[in-house]
């Protein structure tokens, strides 16, 4: 089992996302995150998506991808080509005995409070899928609340871009 | 011109060459049926008992001409009535192009009167479908429905169209019918590639399927079988593929399949696998297949060449521009030591192979072959019947065997025959049993209205056969819900009808009664009785490898 992420260029078209999942489901591909928005032009949306499954089953998702008449374009983004970013935010209880660890906490992620009340403190982190994990880790001991998590967003390093692949 | 999204519809079905519509009106598509009858010399539209009965209709259509089948419904039960027929094409990769009526736009999601999200419903059985919001987009919307069902690996296309999108005007420009997408050669390098590995192979076997028949590729399959002296076996899309006689062809392998054709591609060392997918039925325990060979494995379609089976090559293009591509880069080779096995193994067929006197399934159909011109499409319906018609009907020419493999849809037959007689203007051959007749039967309804020249070869055991040979085979004989308690009078239904019918006890009597369906202006059943213990031999038990095989009752 490996992981592996997925560019992929749609037609930005209604139902498309739709399309795409429905393929996911039927065919039993595991899909661990995905986030979908207009790119650089309206025309087109881009997908961004994470999977575990062997090199066959990434094989099969990018080849049954294709045969989507929306699919413009598919790039798998290796790790160490490309830049990858996820956005967290974290609601925690303010809890004035705990309050200064989560900060410092916090602070040692470069993460930012975006509210404060005498009940609660939100925090967001931008950062890569794996800090991510480990912040919320540390932020579990101070009694989370919420978490809204975006999903990975992922560009090629250098001037490679995903309307640079031929299938063929 | 000015035209109404209906009339749009109607248009662009003439200029896209559409001779042919299948279908059922009703009141979400009632202005469309409007057009047809203001452009009725134009275009013929043939009304059947039921949607279902209109879509197999229409892929009976396309599979025996090669073009896109059409079919039209109206919205709710309409739509989805067409459902099953829209899977069996989406199945068998057959070209097909479906428009929905559907409720106003405005009522749109508010649950009205046989409102459905029939796109949405068959999202995962078409290549792709539209929902038209707007007439400006219907004719191309159309258009590429036409070129996207057409092109690469074939398939069904489904647009719904709302009432106020057919009843919206807008300029419509005739336009020239669209091409399908170029076709194209997998890459040089792995066309080199597999030719090195044929080059080097002692057993090979040539194994093709239905993508054979959408490429037009039977002139390279035999090139290259004489090129390096191969045998050639097939799936049951296949069938018809390569003329039935050919000295080099052993016919249809898999569950059900020739012996001959099963043992050389269990015993061959490269399998060059041309069209075809390796389906279950086909394959048995995937583990155990074909463990000694080497695949090279053809198709248009990449996600077939490492779904099932990981070939040793995949090439993803066009079987014929590969395949010629291929041909220049093979040694010519005789292979007496591998062709004296393929005859050893034919010798060992024919002493398997069902030789009984008096009505026996093989008898019939053997029967039946003699009575079929080069062109009679044979269509079939699902269960034992098929697979008979499968190992028996002898064919001449391609796209003249029609029925449901991959989805196996019973019911599917009386329909997929009126549509493949009305596609090619032969007369027309539908075998079927008792109980996928019994499924789709209203059709006859259609066929008499039409008088569509059809002969029925019903093979009547009483039974659902396939079920019953499973229940014998593998539960302990326990025929639940298999043995059909039914009155039902196939003759006298027949003539209900309108139709011709008549009984048949022998060999003799079907023959007799054969001759007469044929000279008969119209649908002419046969209820030929045959025994409720036949079984269709050989048999791969599900999952089972040829170690397993089943070559006689009592193995």
């Amino acid at each position: 089992m490996e992981r592996f992420l997925l560019a992929v260029l749609v037609r930005n078209e209604l139902g498309v996302l739709n399309r795409i999942t429905s393929m996911f489901r039927r065919r039993q591909f595991n899909i661990c995150s995905l986030t979908v928005s207009e790119a650089e032009s309206s025309e087109y949306s881009r997908i961004t998506l994470q999977a575990d499954g062997e090199e066959s089953a990434k094989e099969q998702l990018i080849n049954q991808l294709y045969k989507l008449p929306d699919v413009v374009s598919i790039k798998e983004l290796h790790e160490h080509e490309s830049v990858r970013r996820e956005l967290v935010l974290i609601k925690i209880k303010n809890d004035p005995t705990t309050r200064n660890d989560a900060r410092a906490a916090a602070e040692a992620f470069d993460a930012t409070i975006l509210d404060y009340t005498k009940d609660s403190i939100i925090y967001q982190l931008t950062d890569d899928s794996r800090r991510i994990d480990d912040f919320i880790d540390l932020m579990h001991d101070f009694g989370i609340t919420e978490i809204c998590r975006t999903g990975i967003v992922a560009l090629d390093r250098g001037e490679n871009t995903i309307r640079k692949v031929n299938y063929l | 011109m000015l035209l109404s999204g209906a009339d749009i519809i109607v248009r662009t079905m003439i200029e896209q060459e559409c001779k042919t519509i299948f279908g059922y009106p009703g009141g979400q598509i009632i202005h469309v049926y409007d057009s047809l009858y203001k452009y009725r010399d134009e275009i013929d539209h043939v009304l059947t008992a039921h949607e279902q009965g209109a879509v197999h209709a229409a892929d009976g259509y396309a599979r025996a001409t090669g073009k896109v089948g059409v079919v039209f419904a109206t919205s709710g039960p309409g739509a989805t009535n067409l459902v099953t027929g829209i899977a069996t094409a989406y199945l068998d990769s057959v070209p097909l192009v479906a428009i929905t009526g559907n409720v106003m736009s405005s009522q749109i999601g508010t649950d009205s009167f046989q409102e459905i999200d029939i796109t949405g419903i068959t999202l995962p059985i078409t290549k792709h479908n539209y929902f038209v919001s707007s007439v400006e987009q219907l004719a191309d919307t159309i258009r590429e429905a036409f070129r996207l069902a057409a092109s690469g690996r074939p398939g069904p296309v489904l647009i719904d169209v709302p009432k106020d999108v057919q009843i919206a005007k807008c300029e419509y420009e005739p336009q020239p019918p669209v091409q399908k997408d170029e076709k194209f050669a997998a890459k040089d390098i792995r066309i080199e590639a597999a030719a090195a590995c044929i080059n080097a192979c002692e057993r090979p076997y040539l194994y093709f399927g239905g993508g054979l028949i959408s490429s037009d590729a039977t002139d390279e399959l035999l090139a290259l079988a004489e090129l390096i002296d191969a045998p050639i076996g097939c799936s049951m899309m296949g069938l018809s593929g390569v003329p039935t006689d050919h000295p080099r062809y052993l016919g249809m392998q898999g569950m059900h399949g020739h012996y001959a054709s099963s043992m050389a591609m269990h015993h061959a060392d490269c399998i060059i696998a041309l069209g075809v997918r390796f389906n279950d039925r086909v394959t048995g325990n995937r583990a155990k297949f074909a463990r000694g060979a080497k695949i090279v494995h053809i198709d248009i379609d990449g996600a077939e060449l490492s779904k099932t089976v990981t070939p040793m090559h995949g090439l993803r293009g066009d079987v014929k521009e590969t395949l010629k591509k291929l041909l220049p880069q093979l040694k010519a080779v005789k292979r007496p030591e591998w062709q004296a096995k393929i005859a050893q193994f034919k010798v060992e067929e024919e002493q398997t192979l069902d030789h009984r006197e008096g009505m026996t399934p093989r008898r019939a159909l053997l029967t039946l072959n003699r009575h079929l011109g080069n062109n009679t499409p044979v269509a079939t319906d699902v269960g034992q019947h098929q697979m008979w018609a499968a190992q028996t009907v002898k064919f001449k020419n391609t796209r003249r065997f029609i029925s449901s493999g991959g989805l196996g849809t019973m019911g599917f037959g009386m329909g997929a025959a009126i549509g493949a007689q009305m596609g090619t203007g032969e007369h027309a051959v539908l075998v079927t049993g008792d109980g996928s007749f019994g499924m789709c039967l209203n059709e006859m309804a259609t066929a008499v209205s039409r008088r569509v020249p059809l002969v029925i070869l019903l093979l009547n055991n009483g039974v659902l056969g396939m079920v019953r040979q499973w229940q014998t085979l593998f539960f302990d004989k326990h025929y639940s819900h298999t043995v059909l308690d039914r009155k039902t009078d196939f003759v006298a239904l027949s003539h209900a009808f309108g139709a011709e019918g008549e009984l048949v006890q022998t060999p003799e009597e079907l023959d007799a009664a054969l001759t007469r369906a044929f000279a008969y202006d119209g649908p002419y059943l046969i209820d030929c009785r045959i025994d409720k213990d036949e079984f269709v031999l050989p048999m791969l038990p599900p999952g089972g490898s040829m170690d397993d095989i089943i070559v006689k009752v009592g193995d």
